[in-house]
C-alpha cells in the first residue's frame, strides 16, 4: 500500500496543483485601478471574481508609477476596470502595452471603462493647458456621486456578464441590489445634508463637482489657482475674500493633498479643515466600502457644517 | 516736475487699468453665469432625454415581449422619433457651453481618444558655460548635450505614437537639433512597431529603436534626470546610445514577480552602433577612424555581424512604498577596426524608488538609480596609422551612481557620481573615449507644471586628457500636446 502510494506520489502531486490552479482560476480574475472602483466591483462581482486594487487609496489616482508588478497582475487578469476620462491617462497605458493580455485592450470586453454613459462636468469647450492640466474628456472624478456610482456598477455588471456568461445573471442581481441599496441610502444622505443646501464649500482640488452636485452644495473655490497648479499668495487672498462673501467655513481636504495650505487658510478665515476622500480606505472609517465611504462623508461634512453655522 | 508729470501719468495710467480690471473682472462674472446657465439648461435637458429614453426602452420592452407585430413596432419607432424630435432639432452640440469660435480662442486640438494618435512635441534648450572653451570635444559627448557655450538646442523632437491596427501600435520620435553653427539637422531616433497580441507572453517590436540595455539607454533625453548623458554609457555606446535598426522580442516570465527577457537583434551598422560596425570619424585625411584606427567598411556577410543584445530585467515592491527594478544586459557584435574583431558589452542596472504613501502630485519621493558597465574591445592593428598602432583588446569600465530626492511638489534635487576607467592602449594620449574621468553634478530641477521643466546643474569634471573642468547648465523643457505614458 504504501509502496503504491510511494510510486503515484508524483501523480498524486500534479493532480492536487491541477485542482489548486483549477480552484484558482474559478473566480474572475478581476484589476481595478483604484479602491472605489474596487469596492463597486467588488459589490457587483459577489464572490464570482477576485479584486486586486492597484492605486492606494492614500494615493492621488492621477499620479500612480508604473510599477513593473503592475504588469504581471494586469498580465494575469481576465478584467481590467479604470475610471477612464483621462483618470489613469499617466501611468495605465503604458502598463497594458507591457500587459500583453489582448482580453484587455481598449474596445475589448475585458477593458471596462467606467465612464461610459456618465455624463461629465466640465468638459472644456476648447484645449487649452493655459488653464491649467484640464481634462478633454471632463472632470474625471465622477464616481463620489452615487447617481454615477449606479452607472459605474452597469457597467460592470454589462461587462462582466460578457466575459464570464455563466454568471451573467449574479452580476447583473448584484448591480441591481446595490442600486437598491444605494437608492435607500441617498435618500437618508439626502435628508442629513438637506440643512445645507446651497451652502458654500471650498476644496483644494477641482474634484468635488459631482458630490456637490448631487447634494445640492456649492464647491467652487479651490485653493489651486488652475488644476494642477500650486496655490499662490495672491489665489488665496481671493479665496479668503471669497469665503467671507460666500460664508464658506469648511475647506475640504483629500489625503494626498497639501493639508499645511488648508490650515492656514482655516486659520486667518475661522474655517474647519474637514478631511475628506473619494476612496474606501483613504480615511479611517471609510475601509467599509463604498456606502461606508459615502456614509463618513456625508456624516462628518454634516457635522463641520452644522458647527459652522 | 518732470518726476511730477511722470507720477501723474503712471497713476493715471494705474487707474485706467484697474477700471479696465472691474469691468474686465464684471465680464467674466457675467459670462460664467451665462456659461452656468446654459449648462444648467444643457444638463436639464440631458437628464429629461435620459429620463424619456428609458421609460420609452422599457416600454418598448413590455411591448415587444408578448407579439412582435410589425405594427406595433412602426407605431413605437413613430412614437419614439416624435418625442426624441426635439434632441434632432436640438442636439447637444448646440446647446454646450461654447461659444463661437474667434481668431483669437486656440484652436481646439487632439482629444484623447477621439484621434488616431497621440501627437507632442518636446523642446530641450541649455544655456550656460564650460571652463573648457569646447564643451563638446572632451566633456559633453552625449549627443544631446550641450556642446557649446552660450545657447544649444540638441533636442526638439516630435513624438507620435498609437494604435496602427488590433495588431500592432506604431511609436516614431523624430528628432531636430542645431548644431555648433546653429544649422538644423534631423534624425529619425525612432521608428517602431510593437505587437500587442502574441500568444505566449511574448512581445515584438521592429524598427529603429533604443535597444533595451541597461535602464537610461532606451530613455529619451527628456525622461532624464540630468542635462548630459552618463560618461560610462557614451564611452559604450557613443553619442547616441545603443540604438539601431532591428527586431526585439521580449518575453514576459510567469513569476510571481516581474520578469521579463528582451533579445534585440540589431543592424549594428553606423554610429548608432557604436562600438561595433561603425566606420568612426573622418580624420584630417578623409580617413575614417575609430579609437585611432582605419576602419574596414565592410558590409553584412552573414548572421554573425549583426549585433545581439540579451537583456533581463526583474522587479520587486519591497514595501507598498518601495519598489526596486533589477538587471544584466549585454550586447555582441563585430566591429570595424580589422576583420574577425568583436566587442562585448556588459552591464547591470539597479532602481530603487521610494514615494510618500499620500504623496502630493507624486512628492515627496526618494529614488536611486546606477548602472555599471564593462566593455572589451579587440581593436586590430593599424601600421599606417600616424602614430602606428598594434593589435590589442582595449576593456573599459565604469559607473554612474544618482539619487534625486522629490522634496516638495514640483521640486526635486539630485547628484550624481560618475567614474570611467580602462586598460591602457596605444592610442589613450588622444582618444576622448578612453583613460580615466571621474564626474559629479549637483542638480536642481523645478516642473512649473507636468508640461515644463527649468533645470540648474552644474559639473565637476576631472580627465586625464583636460585636467580640471567646471561647468554649468540652465537647462529649460516644454512640451506641447498628449504625450505617451512613460515606463517605471
Amino acid at each position: 500500500m504504501k509502496h503504491i502510494f510511494k510510486i503515484l506520489r508524483p501523480q498524486l502531486l500534479f493532480l492536487a496543483l491541477l485542482t489548486l490552479a483549477a480552484n484558482a482560476s474559478a473566480k474572475l480574475n478581476v484589476v481595478v485601478t483604484t479602491a472605489d472602483l474596487a469596492s463597486i466591483a467588488a459589490e457587483v462581482g459577489g464572490d464570482a471574481i477576485a479584486v486586486t486594487t492597484l492605486a492606494k487609496p492614500t494615493e492621488d489616482p492621477h499620479f500612480v508609477d508604473a510599477r513593473p508588478s503592475f504588469i504581471v497582475k494586469l498580465n494575469h487578469a481576465d478584467v481590467v476596470i479604470e475610471g477612464g476620462a483621462e483618470l489613469e491617462i499617466g501611468w495605465l497605458p503604458a502598463l497594458l502595452d507591457q500587459s500583453r493580455n489582448d482580453k484587455l485592450v481598449t474596445g475589448a470586453p475585458g477593458h471596462v471603462n467606467c465612464s461610459q454613459g456618465v455624463p461629465l462636468l466640465d468638459v472644456p469647450a476648447t484645449l487649452d493647458r493655459a488653464r491649467g492640466d484640464v481634462h478633454a474628456a471632463g472632470n474625471p472624478h465622477y464616481i463620489i456621486a452615487p447617481s454615477n456610482a449606479k452607472i459605474v456598477a452597469q457597467n460592470i455588471a454589462a461587462s462582466l456578464a460578457i466575459v464570464d456568461p455563466p454568471h451573467a445573471a449574479l452580476y447583473t442581481a448584484n448591480a441591481e441590489k446595490f442600486r437598491a441599496a444605494l437608492d435607500a441610502k441617498l435618500i437618508e444622505w439626502q435628508k442629513t445634508l438637506a440643512p445645507f443646501k446651497g451652502r458654500s464649500l471650498v476644496a483644494y482640488h477641482d474634484s468635488w463637482p459631482y458630490f456637490a452636485r448631487e447634494f445640492g452644495l456649492t464647491i467652487d473655490l479651490f485653493l489651486e489657482p488652475k488644476p494642477g497648479i500650486p496655490p499662490t499668495p495672491a489665489h488665496l487672498a481671493e479665496v479668503i475674500m471669497k469665503m467671507k462673501t460666500e460664508n464658506a467655513s469648511v475647506i475640504i481636504v483629500d489625503p494626498y493633498l497639501n493639508r499645511r495650505t488648508a490650515e492656514t487658510v482655516a486659520r486667518t478665515t475661522g474655517a474647519t479643515v474637514l478631511d475628506v476622500t473619494q476612496f474606501p480606505g483613504g480615511l479611517k472609517g471609510t475601509e467599509g466600502g463604498y456606502l461606508a465611504l459615502l456614509d463618513h462623508l456625508v456624516n462628518s461634512l454634516a457635522t463641520a457644517l452644522a458647527e459652522k453655522k | 516736475m518732470k518726476l511730477n508729470n511722470l507720477l501723474g501719468v503712471s497713476s493715471a495710467l494705474c487707474l485706467c487699468a484697474s477700471v479696465a480690471q472691474a469691468q474686465e473682472t464684471n465680464e467674466v462674472e457675467q459670462l460664467r453665469q451665462q456659461l452656468r446657465q446654459m449648462q444648467e439648461n444643457f444638463e436639464k435637458v440631458q437628464t429629461e432625454q435620459h429620463r424619456q429614453i428609458e421609460a420609452l426602452t422599457q416600454k418598448l420592452d413590455a411591448l415587444s415581449k408578448p407579439s412582435s407585430a410589425e405594427a406595433e413596432q412602426k407605431k413605437l419607432e413613430a412614437q419614439l422619433t416624435a418625442e426624441l424630435s426635439p434632441a434632432t432639432t436640438n442636439p447637444p452640440a448646440a446647446a454646450l457651453p461654447a461659444k463661437s469660435w474667434s481668431l483669437t480662442d486656440p484652436i481646439p486640438v487632439v482629444r484623447a481618444g477621439s484621434a488616431y494618435m497621440n501627437l507632442s512635441f518636446d523642446a530641450l534648450m541649455v544655456a550656460g558655460g564650460s571652463t573648457e572653451s569646447d564643451p563638446s570635444s572632451q566633456l559633453q559627448l552625449g549627443d544631446h548635450d550641450p556642446i557649446k557655450n552660450g545657447f544649444s538646442m540638441r533636442n526638439a523632437e516630435l513624438a507620435l505614437d498609437g494604435a496602427v491596427d488590433p495588431y500592432f501600435k506604431g511609436f516614431a520620435n523624430i528628432v531636430l537639433k542645431l548644431d555648433q553653427n546653429n544649422e538644423t539637422s534631423i534624425e529619425l531616433e525612432e521608428t517602431y512597431v510593437q505587437s500587442t497580441s502574441l500568444p505566449a507572453n511574448l512581445q515584438v517590436k521592429a524598427g529603429q529603436f533604443f535597444a533595451a540595455f541597461g535602464r537610461q539607454n532606451a530613455q529619451h533625453p527628456h525622461q532624464w534626470a540630468f542635462v548630459d548623458a552618463p560618461i560610462i554609457l557614451t564611452r559604450a555606446f557613443g553619442p547616441d546610445g545603443l540604438r539601431n535598426l532591428g527586431v526585439q522580442g521580449s518575453w514576459l516570465l510567469p513569476t510571481p514577480f516581474y520578469t521579463e527577457l528582451f533579445l534585440s537583434v540589431l543592424d549594428g551598422q553606423g554610429s548608432t552602433a557604436f562600438g561595433f560596425r561603425n566606420p568612426g570619424d573622418p580624420d584630417n585625411l578623409g580617413v575614417d577612424r575609430f579609437h585611432g584606427r582605419a576602419t574596414v567598411s565592410r558590409g553584412l556577410r552573414g548572421p554573425g555581424d549583426l549585433v545581439y543584445v540579451p537583456h533581463l530585467s526583474s522587479s520587486f515592491d519591497l514595501t507598498d512604498q518601495q519598489t526596486i527594478v533589477l538587471g544584466t544586459s549585454a550586447a555582441f557584435g563585430p566591429n570595424d577596426t580589422g576583420n574577425g574583431l568583436a566587442t562585448q558589452v556588459y552591464g547591470v542596472d539597479f532602481y530603487w524608488k521610494w514615494k510618500a504613501a499620500d504623496a502630493h502630485e507624486g512628492y515627496p519621493f526618494v529614488s536611486f538609480q546606477t548602472e555599471g558597465l564593462y566593455e572589451i574591445f579587440q581593436a586590430g592593428a593599424d601600421p599606417t596609422a600616424p602614430v602606428p598602432l598594434p593589435a590589442e583588446t582595449l576593456r573599459d569600465w565604469g559607473f554612474y551612481s544618482q539619487v534625486l530626492w522629490g522634496f516638495k511638489p514640483r521640486w526635486v534635487v539630485g547628484l550624481r557620481g560618475e567614474w570611467a576607467d580602462g586598460n591602457s592602449g596605444a592610442y589613450d594620449a588622444s582618444d576622448v573615449y578612453r583613460g580615466e574621468r571621474t564626474r559629479v553634478s549637483p542638480v536642481l530641477t523645478f516642473y512649473p507644471s507636468e508640461f515644463s521643466k527649468l533645470r540648474l546643474q552644474g559639473n565637476y569634471d576631472h580627465g586625464e586628457l583636460f585636467g580640471d573642468a567646471y561647468s554649468i547648465w540652465l537647462q529649460l523643457e516644454f512640451m506641447l500636446g498628449a504625450h505617451g505614458a512613460h515606463k517605471f
